[in-house]
């Protein structure tokens, strides 16, 4: 019992990545008709984000400390963050601890110029294009924008600590009466399924409970008829993709303390990324999340060793393996709607 | 002749004539001057310019006729390589049975990913193929590493059986009936110097029979029925004709090509590694064909040789270089011309690469072939302008009315 729910835990982490990127996806593909390979990309910038502000809080001065000595005897050189500085070293100090968290401020904004500027300057000329055009432009700009990052943070991966508060783990056995230290997960990874549950539940309340939201829902199920409504349905579709873009930077900034982040972190999810999207139906929402922490937790229970020794490889292969099956039986995908994507 | 009509008989005599003198034409630069960095002709690059031009030829027979765009074809190509590789141990190092094998393994592999992935059309058949290759990919690199000896990479070893060579001492080279693959010749003449491998003639050999193989299939009442299925697949359903057999027949003919190239990479050096499958290298064929042009005859052979000249040559250019080139500026302006140049040479050049690649999706659908075909026609259209204005004109009348 505790090893399935110790598998479940562990599935909802990634899941919940998944789910955020293939909610974006999703989003993109059911407003505008866009497939999007440059997403991975978004999640990855996202995620750099959080680079740059952790870099940007420890830019330090460096002064002489006459009074103590390094091992060599010089006077010892003490780097101090300008943060500091400032604020005195308790606060500072808290503040580039909690560089991550701070991070999703920087990132709301800088999505959405990125989402913006990627829809009215590129995708926007795209709408009338076959799928394949937009697969490829998208696929090219992917490759773009991974190779400035790369230019300026380098290809290996840069460590981004979780704040002190939530390191380490809790043991949440003791709780469900398991004996201590049967089940055993990190704060963090908690952390990032709350917050993912937060922004999904966010993001499909603003779809449903706001005027906007239900403009955009008409828009989906019935552009044409919108359009002839008087309604400038193309401005909010610009809006949609912001927030998509908005959606999976996030999904990267709170990912770094889980995966150092490297340059080709979003074209590894990505794939799968659009696995999910396809096994939860194109352009449906819930779809997209459920089959993000589906296929998350199928994935971890495949990890498991009892299950490896039975079918060998097959941690490796499931998620491709489940796809593969859903597009036979299910062309749909599990909660697709009717007249999508439908050839 | 060939069962060719005139217009693509000059299309494979010229890329017959290229192939033949490449090792001379690639090589415009004589050795030792300040741009003999931008020869590529020397053996290693020029296999690779035609094994590729294999693979993309194969990829444009799938996607530029019938419009599926596959995103796991080096899934094909991986195969091919594992099964030539496979024969050199078991076998002969005689590379006519490893290429029969890869290209028989490849179809087998094509034939069931192709019947399982064509039942779905679109996005979906993109995923389902890209979903297949990744499982190639990390199967290879798990669990069958008994088969392809997992991350280090199947190579040839001294105690392979190799039933029909029999012993040999040191480890044994991939030949053709005794004239082995890395032979080379080189010859000088004034400053230059010429490398002529026994492996790119072979290579180039084999991608000229792909190429003719190819431009029959075109021209070929089958070749119809792709574009036909690319066009508007419902109406030829409706007018009764079953389109699935046609694609499969595509696919299984692409992914065969793919498996030929597969082979002839480890025949060439004789190792496979599962990185071959992965779905950056199925990227890569894509990026060839639409660069180059997809439906188009030349197109991909000439995306192919285009992407594996930027990937070795234009990687190599370096900061040094650079400055010699802008030596003549004023010392500010050349270093600033420089650090503007920096990001997009040496590793960058993936930047570049994608740059590119956006442009040509975006300006130019039809690739570096309509590229070249848009200018001639402004060229031709001026030198009509100027013999024949009048018949010109009388022409346009007679649209208008």
């Amino acid at each position: 019992m505790d090893a399935i729910l110790i598998q479940i835990l562990n599935g909802l982490d990634k899941g919940s990545a998944y789910a955020l990127i293939a909610l974006g996806l999703t989003l993109i593909f059911g407003t505008l008709g866009v497939v999007n390979f440059a997403h991975g990309a978004l999640f990855m910038i996202g995620a750099f984000c959080a680079v740059t502000l952790q870099k940007l809080l420890t830019l330090s001065v460096t002064t002489i400390d006459p009074e103590r000595t390094d091992f060599l005897g010089n006077p010892l050189k003490v780097q101090t963050p300008y943060v500091e500085n400032w604020f005195g070293p308790e606060v500072g100090g808290t503040i580039v601890d909690w560089a991550v968290p701070l991070a999703i401020l920087l990132a709301i904004p800088v999505m959405l110029l990125v989402g913006f500027v990627m829809e009215r300057g590129l995708i926007k000329h795209f709408y009338k294009r076959p799928h394949a055009d937009q697969i490829l432009v998208t696929f090219g700009l992917a490759i773009v924008l991974q190779e400035i990052v790369k230019y300026f943070y380098g290809a290996n991966p840069i460590p981004t600590p979780a704040p002190d508060a939530f390191r380490g783990s809790l043991d949440i056995g003791v709780w469900l009466g398991f004996d201590p230290y049967a089940i055993i997960y990190p704060y963090w990874r908690l952390v990032y399924f709350f917050f993912a549950g937060v922004i999904i539940a966010a993001v499909f309340a603003f779809l449903q409970f706001t005027t906007f939201g239900m403009v955009v829902r008409a828009g989906m199920a019935d552009r044409e008829t919108v359009g002839l409504l008087g309604i400038d349905i193309d401005r909010r579709f610009t809006l949609m993709f912001g927030l998509a873009a908005v959606v999976a930077g996030l999904a990267g900034v709170m990912y770094t303390p889980i995966l150092s982040p490297n340059y080709h972190m979003g074209m590894d999810f990505l794939v799968l990324s659009f696995v999910v999207v396809v096994v939860g139906g194109m352009g449906s929402l819930p779809g997209a999340v459920l089959a993000g922490f589906l296929l998350g937790i199928l994935q971890s229970f495949a990890s498991m060793n009892e299950v490896k020794s039975l079918l060998p490889g097959i941690d490796q292969i499931i998620i491709y393996l489940v796809a593969i099956v859903i597009l036979l039986t299910r062309p749909r995908g599990l909660m697709g709607r009717r007249g999508v994507m439908e050839e | 002749m060939l069962g060719l009509e005139r217009r693509d008989l000059t299309i494979l005599i010229a890329v017959a004539v290229i192939t033949l003198f490449a090792p001379i034409i690639l090589n415009p630069f004589p050795t030792g001057s300040a741009l003999a960095q931008f020869n590529a002709g020397y053996p290693d690059l020029m296999q690779r310019f035609v094994i590729f031009g294999i693979f993309a030829i194969g990829f444009n027979i799938l996607f530029g006729l019938t419009g599926y765009l596959s995103f796991g074809h080096a899934a094909f190509l991986g195969i091919g390589s594992y099964s030539a590789v496979w024969m050199f141990k078991l076998l002969s190092m005689n590379v006519i049975p490893a290429i029969l094998l890869s290209i028989v393994m490849a179809g087998l592999f094509a034939l069931v990913i192709g019947f399982v992935s064509l039942r779905r059309s679109g996005i979906y058949f993109s995923i389902l193929t890209l979903a297949f290759a990744q499982m190639s990919y990390n199967l290879a690199y798990s669990v069958l590493t008994p088969v392809t000896n997992g991350e280090t990479g199947l190579q040839i070893t001294l105690s392979d059986p190799r039933i029909l060579d029999g012993e040999s001492s040191g480890l044994p080279v991939t030949s053709l009936f005794g004239a082995e693959m890395r032979d080379t010749t080189t010859l000088f003449v004034g400053p230059w110097s010429w490398d002529f491998s026994v492996g790119y003639y072979f290579c180039a050999a084999l991608m000229l029979v792909a190429f003719y193989i190819s431009v029959r299939i075109f021209r070929s009442p089958f070749g119809m029925m792709l574009r036909a299925v690319k066009s508007n697949q419902q109406r030829m359903n409706y007018t009764g004709l079953n389109s699935r057999p046609y694609t499969l027949a595509a696919f299984v003919i692409s992914g065969m090509y793919a498996g030929l190239a597969g082979g002839l990479l480890a025949a060439m050096d004789p190792l496979a590694g599962a990185d071959r499958m992965q779905w950056t290298a199925s990227g890569e064929v894509v990026l060839m064909t639409i660069l180059g042009g997809a439906g188009t005859l030349i197109g991909p052979v000439l995306g192919a040789g285009f992407i594996k000249y930027f990937e070795n040559i234009f990687s190599k250019i370096n900061d040094g270089i650079l400055h010699q080139w802008f030596a003549f500026m004023p010392d500010g302006l050349e270093n600033f011309v420089v650090a503007v140049i920096h990001p997009f040479i040496g590793k960058g050049w993936h930047l570049t690469l994608g740059i590119m690649f956006m442009l040509v999706v975006i300006f130019l659908p039809g690739g570096l072939v309509e590229g070249a075909s848009r200018v001639g026609r402004v060229f031709r259209r001026r030198d009509r302008k100027a013999d024949h204005v009048e018949s010109d004109a009388a022409r346009q009348r007679a649209a208008a009315e």
